[in-house]
């Protein structure tokens, strides 16, 4: 009897056991797709959390406060001399010519030290911006003309809302009394947001407002330009010995297993690297695009290694065995018909691997990338810094002017690399063959 | 070299589709496709890949206790027709399936009836054997741990030993039912894909050319154990081969282009064929 | 009269060699229209020419600009007077002079000696550069001479150019190997005399990190505490909080895109989360230093805690951001790779799709899976500018993941940005800590990615 309850009779046993566990079962199965679904949408709402905090803290950066005075050019102190020497003229001293407006915007205020608040208002920057204004039209000198005139941080982010007016005093940046002097100037029209072309067209400063991306997105580019220069072709010609010509023996077994282990190696070891190979021991100039270049192009040419290996990987042997069947060379065969072929490939890697080097930051900091450079550098063997480094020493500052332009130098940097992937998955597409 | 392999590969492909096309009118089948005592009663079945029609109007009933053997030229549908039968086409995208398919009398297709259930009761053996990745002993157990058909370790491992002395396994490996199922031979492999189906304990089973992936021993013992597994269940196996049909089946279903296009007693089909397709399948014409 | 500007020039007499060659070739044959005599192409006569004129003048270049100041440096500080190297560091010494020729140092500062020496230094270099130019444009138009001569007919120019491109190639080829090797040689070097200052004993084992900055050596607590326990502890107390994040919504999210998800949710959820990949690591420092960090301290005080401004928890949640993509692309990979046949044997007995997924798919892509994790792993544990940002500095040895804790690629930063001497123990145990971090990721990597091909390889 028993063995007619294991062979005979179950069928109807198990079917009954299958349909009352059902339910239980399909429970387990959503609450596990909804396990995947959260999983995504966590994945996701980081991204969209990421991107939002950026663009919600860096969108104001693209604008500056001015605040718009009557400037008198009073010749007495631009050029007392009446001589119009170009060398007079630039040593003048336009604070003056500020603090005279500030004065007479604001009449009441005549204690000392409440005159320096006045004129702190004001930004640093603001004379030199007069004086090119005087260089290109001597004709003002004598004048009083309506300038506008760059805010100070403190009064920007006031502006911008960024801080509180509300708050209590204490716990405020900006006192009461400048608080009201801003008010008062903005219930009068002469406070005004305008694109903030500084902050594309000047190097870094320690004044949040005069601060700006030039000089990071000049060195950025001068490494960049290196690195794609040192680093596709030896990339692609390394690519092309492993992949076509190189023996099967122990020493390209190594080569292998070096390329893929060096794309794991942790980037501050290439930094290292940098530092007691190429500045200790071949004295490359440190702080320069051409010793950042030397280390990137270490660090990518295993990712354009890689992804050349695979265009070449992807070049039917029919098209090598055509070539080197009407008597071409091994080598021409490469360079005329593989190489060609295998091009979009090469540079989609390549352009992936250039958007890393972009967004590198820390072996830079071991080669000096990290010192502080008012110019924008001009040339390979300049003193620079790049973008990514320029986001780290800014995200450092305590101004909170600071956290404002350093979301906005993220981006930039961001859009660029956007830009570069883009490009890349484009290309892809572009020229994507079946064979 | 490449090219010319690949424009026969487009012609043929391109001379399915046409015929296909041009023969959306399905054709009548030859013979009587009913049983007397029925486990599986199909009418009508249609199955559409995306656009295109793989299976047209097949009628054929499945008996208790018998082997239904199908063959056909390779493309005639008889493997999807076969997957049909437990909703494993289920899991490709675009497959659409209509007409009416009735396992005792309910219909398969039913919204109320689950393709879990279902698949516990029209088990399947694949053309590749595909064990899982773990020891023989978890592979028979998977599908009854999974229903939960049973609670205790001791029902489970006589479950598991029955199943395997079902498949005729059980004698090669009761010394080793730790070892992963992926250390035997391919035709072990099988017959421990079939003990694992069993192990649920279907009604019926089908099998997709079980025995194309192995040497003519495995086969032999593969179809022995066939015919043995016909006293408890119904199968249906899809089958290249003739002689294999003729060795295992009561009863044998000839598919040609997506149409059933005649059934009968195995004896019959094989010695005296009625429609000029399987003759000329039967005498190795095409195929 | 820049070394760029000679290099121009360089390259320039490689294209006129090209030129000449060519034509050389051509009348060696005996004018275009006897071509056919030539062993191979005139192009390539042109190359041989230029590849003779520009590999040699190239490799004199090379070497003399790397190697340059180091000589001259020493027969400058050999000619000094035993008084002026007596009682400074042979380091300082030169940097002194190079300071002061370079007018970086006020020459007040100096010494006469010390000003003289940097006077010749500036004349020596001066020399050297002009018999650089001389020396690189000489060897250049030896080579087109020597090419000039050597062509003729029967040259087999083609053979020889390629033989020396392939060469060429073969060098770019080992520059893998000689990144390696100048690596470990750079963090051997170091580690070397910092372990003959401090024993290994101190460094693994000590619990007290406090690498003093000494402003002069013979002050009092110059040599400071190397025990780098309380680093190790932090490393992987960060590395494991992005593990607990990473991991599961990785992992979940790779299950679902691969498994469950409809074409169009996957063919926007996938590149959405890759976005997360391509997202540079300062932009993540940025994220947990000014967000995340200060919304666990905010939540942390609401429920009475005490947390750190900057705290392993923030720094491990983003970085576990920054992995989730990498667990999940490699998971899917693996997943992926797990045959149809699986998936079919297990739908046929009844299973549902979580059973299956759980059941079969998991354990069969488990090594796969674990590999990837291991790579993961290197990745949290090399990775430095979120760590440096929101990490902190504090050598705390702690389980409390709400303290500040500081890891090793952090040390590393702090311990070599700004000012360095190349001699105190505190820059040498930079090379150290690299050299521990390099080593172990390697381990891991290696361990990994040999999981990872034997899994392949089993499916394939």
């Amino acid at each position: 009897m028993n063995k007619s309850s294991t062979a005979g009779a179950p069928p109807r046993r198990t079917i009954e056991i299958v349909n009352a566990s059902l339910k239980r079962r399909y429970a387990r199965e959503r609450r596990f797709r909804a396990l995947g679904l959260t999983a995504v949408v966590l994945g996701v709402f980081f991204v969209v959390l990421l991107f939002a905090d950026i663009i919600g803290k860096g969108h104001t950066a693209f604008q500056q406060t001015y605040v718009r005075l009557p400037v008198t050019f009073d010749a007495a102190v631009i050029d007392p001399s009446g001589t119009g020497d170009p060398e007079v003229l630039r040593q003048a001293n336009y604070g003056a010519l500020i603090r005279a407006a500030l004065r007479e915007a604001f009449p009441e205020v005549t204690e000392r030290r409440e005159i320096r608040a006045l004129g702190a208002m004001i930004s640093v920057g603001a004379p030199s911006h007069l004086r090119d204004q005087v260089l290109a039209d001597r004709g003002l000198i004598g004048t009083t003309q309506e300038v506008w005139l760059l805010a100070d941080d403190d009064i920007d982010m006031l502006v911008k809302g960024h801080i509180d007016r509300k708050l209590p005093e204490s716990e405020r940046r900006v006192n009461d009394q400048t608080l009201g002097w801003v008010e008062r100037l903005e219930s009068e029209g002469r406070v005004a947001k305008r694109f903030n072309t500084i902050f594309f067209t000047h190097g870094t400063s320690r004044e949040p407002e005069l601060a700006g991306i030039a000089g990071a997105l000049a060195g950025s580019f001068y490494t960049l330009l290196l690195t794609l220069l040192f680093s596709f072709p030896i990339g692609v010609g390394a690519a092309l010995y492993l992949e076509e010509f190189a023996p099967k023996n122990r020493w390209t077994d190594l080569i292998e297993v070096n390329i893929n282990n060096l794309a794991a190696v942790p980037s501050i070891v290439f930094g290292l690297l940098g530092l007691a190979v190429f500045i200790g021991i071949f004295g490359v100039p440190r702080s320069t695009p051409l010793v950042a270049a030397l280390v990137l192009t270490l660090m990518t040419l295993p990712t354009i290694i890689i992804a050349s290996r695979a265009a070449l990987k992807s070049v039917p042997p029919s098209i090598r065995e055509a070539a080197l069947g009407v008597g071409a060379s091994p080598l021409q065969t490469q360079l005329h018909h593989v190489l060609p072929l295998a091009m979009p490939g090469m540079l989609t890697g390549s352009i992936i691997g250039m958007a890393q080097a972009l967004g590198e930051t820390a072996p830079l900091l071991m080669i000096g990338m990290i010192a502080f450079i008012v110019d924008i550098p001009s040339g390979f063997t300049s003193p620079s810094t790049v973008l990514p480094v320029q986001i780290f020493l800014w995200a450092d500052s305590p101004e909170r002017a600071f956290v404002e332009r350093t979301s906005a130098a993220i981006m930039v940097l961001l859009a660029f690399l956007i830009l570069m992937n883009l490009s890349a998955v484009l290309l892809r597409r572009r020229f994507e063959r079946r064979w | 070299m490449s090219t010319t392999v690949e424009e026969m590969q487009q012609r043929s492909n391109a001379m399915t589709a046409a015929e296909l096309a041009g023969g959306t009118e399905s054709r009548a089948t030859v013979g009587d496709v009913t049983v007397a005592d029925p486990r599986m009663v199909c009418r009508d079945v249609d199955v559409w890949y995306g656009a295109k029609q793989a299976i047209k109007r097949v009628s054929l009933d499945i008996g208790k206790n018998e082997v239904v053997a199908m063959i056909g030229p390779s493309g005639c549908g008889k493997s999807t027709f076969l997957r049909c039968l437990n909703r494993m086409n289920d899991t490709i995208a675009d497959c659409r399936v209509t007409g009416s398919i009735q396992l005792d009398g309910r219909d398969i297709y039913d919204r109320t009836l689950d393709p879990v259930s279902l698949r516990a009761q029209v088990g399947m053996v694949f053309q590749k054997p595909n064990p899982f990745p773990k020891s023989i002993y978890e592979n028979v157990a998977y599908g009854p741990r999974i229903h939960g058909l049973t609670n205790r370790r001791a029902e489970l491992d006589e479950l598991v030993s029955t199943s395997l002395q079902k498949a005729g396994l059980w004698n090669e490996v009761k010394d080793r039912l730790e070892q992963p199922g992926t250390s035997l031979s391919g035709g072990q492999q099988q017959r421990l894909c079939i003990a694992r189906t069993i192990a649920v304990s279907p009604e019926v089973i089908l099998m997709d050319e079980p025995c194309s992936a192995l040497d003519p021993i495995a086969t032999a013992i593969i179809e022995e154990l066939i015919d043995e597994l016909r006293v408890s269940y119904s199968i249906a196996i899809v089958t290249h081969s003739m002689q294999q049909a003729a060795r295992v089946s009561q009863r044998t279903a000839y598919f040609h282009l997506g149409d059933l296009i005649e059934v009968g007693e195995t004896n019959q089909i094989f010695t005296n064929p009625r429609h000029k397709l399987t003759e000329d399948y039967i005498t190795g014409r095409f195929g | 009269m820049h070394s760029s500007t000679l290099l121009v020039i360089l390259l320039g007499l490689m294209g006129l060699a090209y030129h000449f060659g060519r034509r050389r070739a051509i009348t060696t044959a005996g004018g275009v229209a006897r071509i056919n005599t030539l062993h191979s192409l005139p192009g390539y006569y042109g190359f041989y020419a230029a590849l003779w004129a520009g590999i040699p003048a190239f490799l004199i270049l090379g070497l003399w600009t790397g190697f340059q100041n180091e000589i001259l440096m020493a027969i400058v500080t050999a000619e000094l007077s035993p008084e002026a190297v007596a009682g400074t560091a042979p380091g300082l010494l030169v940097s002194s002079i190079k300071n002061l020729a370079a007018g970086v140092m006020a020459s007040g500062g100096a010494t006469a000696e010390l000003q003289t020496a940097a006077e010749r230094y500036v004349r020596l270099q001066q020399i050297a550069q002009w018999s650089l130019w001389v020396a690189v444009l000489s060897v250049a138009l030896a080579g087109m001479a020597f090419a000039w001569i050597k062509t003729s007919p029967e040259l087999r120019a083609r053979n020889r150019v390629e033989r020396i491109v392939m060469v060429i190639l073969v060098i770019f080829s080992s520059i893998a190997i000689l990144t390696t090797l100048g690596i470990l040689l750079s963090v051997i070097f170091e580690s070397v005399r910092f372990f003959q200052a401090i024993s290994p004993l101190e460094f693994f084992f000590g619990t007290l990190w406090s690498p003093q900055t000494a402003l002069r050596a013979d002050q009092v607590g110059a040599s400071g505490a190397f025990g780098a326990v309380p680093l190790f502890t932090g490393t992987l107390m960060v590395s494991a909080i992005a593990m607990l994040v990473a991991v599961p919504i990785g992992l979940m999210s790779a299950i679902y895109l691969s498994e469950y998800a409809p074409r169009r949710v996957r063919a926007y959820a996938k590149p959405t989360l890759e976005v997360l990949a391509g997202v540079p690591t300062v932009v993540y420092g940025f994220f947990a230093a000014l967000t995340v960090a200060p919304m666990i301290r905010e939540l942390g005080m609401s429920m009475g805690l005490n947390v750190a401004s900057e705290s392993a928890l923030a720094a491990g949640l983003v970085m576990g951001i920054m992995i989730i993509p990498f667990v999940s692309s490699l998971s899917e990979d693996v997943i992926n790779a797990v045959p149809q046949a699986m998936r079919d044997g297990s739908y046929a007995l009844g299973a549902t799709q979580s059973e299956t997924i759980r059941r079969v798919i998991i354990p069969a892509a488990l090594p796969g899976i674990i590999g990837g994790i291991l790579l993961a792993v290197s990745r949290a544990i090399g990775e430095t500018m979120i760590v440096v940002m929101a990490a902190g500095l504090a050598a705390n040895l702690t389980a409390n993941p709400l303290d500040s804790v500081t890891t090793v690629t952090v040390q590393i930063v702090t311990l070599l940005v700004g000012d360095q001497e190349f001699d105190s123990p505190k820059t040498m145990a930079a090379f150290a800590l690299g050299l521990t971090l390099f080593l172990v990721t390697l381990a891991l990597n290696v361990v990994a990615l040999r999981i990872v091909r034997k899994y392949r390889e089993q499916y394939e």
